[in-house]
């Protein structure tokens, strides 16, 4: 193994000296999980995570990582990290699209088996026809699983967000998944600068002991698991037992919010609050939003932008108390779906909410097109 | 001044180095980069593309340059059998707008197309990227780094010195990831020169014959 030193988490995420880099999302990623102390990493490639766990693999050669492998396919991947973690190992894994949805089963499990994986997303496209491009509707699915969600905004976000997922799934409080998500190319092969910790510093070792379950070893062999599964047994308790669980996977959620507020400082990034129009976005939609809301600026209309960067738990305090007072607001997307208007939508007067524009099957998002809708609203208002 | 370029031509030709290459040259003088390619399932001779933001200031936008202020073609087949991702090859340029182009001889283009060039003010220069390429740095592979020669002659967008650290970093000792067929293109180059410094000297003197030619016009 390579010869590291292990720092306090605080440090690392907030103090730790940064050297710039020009980098793309993928090799952000596994320069974060260099960081992060990861056991083991388990690979399938899909377009475009491919050279992200490639990247894994080349880092697991040079002792970064104890173990890695490439799994059968990608139900397989999430399956065997789960297994890894409940033996209380630190796990990393990341699929695309039609990956997401070919293992999406074992999210909920890993969310109710409280394990603290850490799993990215490289939002692509889902078939049919076949697409490998950018769309995020994948995150509109992982929303329901149980898992925390963040969306990352470009290389450098996706690179802290990892960092941070770790730190924030491992809290003994909460121990849940963490849903890393970016968009496909927008981020994974955008290259831009990205400033990173040193590459000798990592954060400290899981502690499995710190897990609200018991860690599977030879004292509590899998098969306690099944034990005494709730489907076996049809009565009141067992379906009580099952409904309670599915709260406390939620009320785990609920309690990430403080460490949510502690390591990444906030769920939401605001740019001028008090606007009439009011512009909601998140991902690489954010940036693009930035960019128009500038320029509707300097035309002299009054927009403001909040960036959503944690999807789960849904910043709904935030949300509810910033949609108060503007006339209207945009919530640009790249799916089709709509999925963070419709969040938006149910926390606030939904009358006020235009969704929209929305970009999907792979095409840019210019700014012009945010700006048009602007100023759209703008002769309406 | 910002810079929005777009980079058009045939798979195998550079565009996607080009760009990696230009956009650590702008960052390592200070400015800020953002640099994508075109993500399909581009290979040889199939249309592919990258973009290039350069600014003094942050730069936020991601994705395709959809209104670019430089356009750079590498080969006339962009043009003249439309093998690109916009048509005409010009869609989305800005007024007074930047245009090089791969060839020796002027492109005759529709009348269209000449009038609406020239409503857009467009500044067209054509330079002999891949001839400057095989007579100077001995290979038609060197093709990209004579369009960027081309571009910071018409621009000085970035300086000879981050350029050519630019490109020592790209083909030197250091890891790039890269596709398997950019791989192998790397190899085929890499064989040609007894030495990664001569890889570099010759590409910086197909830059530098590039960029001569274009201020001299």
């Amino acid at each position: 193994m390579k010869e590291r030193k292990v720092v306090d988490p605080e440090y690392l995420l907030k103090e730790a000296p940064r050297e710039k880099k020009f980098l793309i999302g993928n090799e952000a990623v596994a320069e974060a999980v260099k960081r992060a102390n990861v056991d083991i990493g388990v690979s399938y490639p899909i377009t475009p995570q491919s050279e992200a766990m490639h990247l894994v693999g080349d880092i697991y050669a040079e002792g970064y990582l104890k173990d890695y492998y490439r799994a059968e396919h990608e139900l397989g991947a999430m399956a065997a990290v789960a297994g890894a973690a409940m033996g209380g190992a630190r796990t990393f894994t990341a699929t695309s699209g039609p990956g997401t949805l070919r293992a999406f089963e074992m999210f909920p499990c890993w969310a109710g088996a409280r394990l603290p994986i850490v799993c990215a997303f490289m939002c692509r496209g889902v078939n049919s026809p076949l697409t490998i491009q950018p769309d995020n509707i994948e995150i509109g699915w992982l929303m329901d699983t149980g898992m925390l969600i963040f969306h990352a905004e470009n290389p450098q976000e996706f690179f802290d967000m990892l960092l941070q997922a770790y730190v924030i799934a491992e809290q003994p409080d909460v121990h849940i998944p963490v849903g890393v998500c970016a968009d496909g190319f927008f981020v994974t092969h955008t290259r831009e600068i990205v400033e990173v910790t040193p590459e000798d510093e990592m954060l400290p070792p899981y502690d499995p002991s710190k897990s609200p379950c018991p860690t599977m070893d030879m004292e509590t062999p899998p098969i306690r698991q099944i034990r005494d599964p709730f489907v076996m047994k049809s009565n009141y308790i067992s379906y009580n037992a099952h409904a309670s669980w599915q709260q406390e996977v939620r009320a785990a959620a609920e309690r990430s919010r403080k460490h949510i507020a502690k390591y990444l400082g906030s769920s939401i990034e605001v740019t001028n609050p008090d606007a009439e129009i009011l512009l909601m976005a998140s991902g690489t939609a954010a940036a693009q939003a930035r960019v128009a809301v500038e320029r509707a600026q300097k035309d002299g209309i009054d927009a403001g932008l909040v960036k959503v960067k944690v999807i789960r738990p849904f910043p709904d305090k935030e949300i509810r108390e910033l949609t108060e007072n503007p006339k209207a607001i945009l919530v640009p997307e790249h799916n089709i779906v709509g999925w963070l208007a419709r969040e938006v939508m149910s926390r606030t007067d939904y009358t006020k909410v235009c969704g929209g524009p929305r970009v999907f099957g792979g095409m840019t998002m210019p700014p012009e097109v945010i700006l048009s809708e602007i100023k759209n609203l703008a002769r309406v208002i | 001044m910002r810079f929005d370029i777009r980079m058009s031509g045939l798979g195998g030709q550079g565009m996607v180095t080009a760009a990696n290459i230009l956009g650590s040259a702008a960052v390592k003088d200070g400015k800020h980069s953002i640099v994508i390619p075109f993500f399909g399932a581009e290979k040889r001779l199939a249309p592919t593309e990258s973009y290039v933001r350069i600014s003094s200031e942050e730069v936020y936008e991601k994705g395709e340059v959809t209104y670019p202020n430089v356009i750079m073609v590498f080969h006339e087949e962009v043009i003249t059998k439309g093998k690109c991702y916009t048509m005409p090859f010009y869609e989305g340029l800005q007024q007074d707008g930047l245009l090089i182009i791969n060839d020796s001889d002027e492109i005759s283009l529709s009348e269209r197309n000449t009038q609406s060039l020239k409503e857009r003010n467009a500044r067209i220069f054509y330079v002999p990227a891949s001839q400057i390429a095989l007579d100077v740095a001995g290979t038609e592979l060197a093709t990209n780094m004579a369009m960027l020669g081309a571009l910071v002659g018409a621009t000085d967008i970035v300086t000879f010195d981050s350029l050519e650290k630019a490109i020592a970093e790209r083909f030197g000792e250091r890891k790039f990831v890269a596709s398997a067929t950019t791989a192998a293109l790397d190899d085929v180059l890499k064989r040609k020169y007894a030495r990664a410094q001569e890889l570099v000297e010759k590409n910086m003197e197909a830059v530098r014959v590039a960029a001569k030619s274009i201020k001299d016009s």
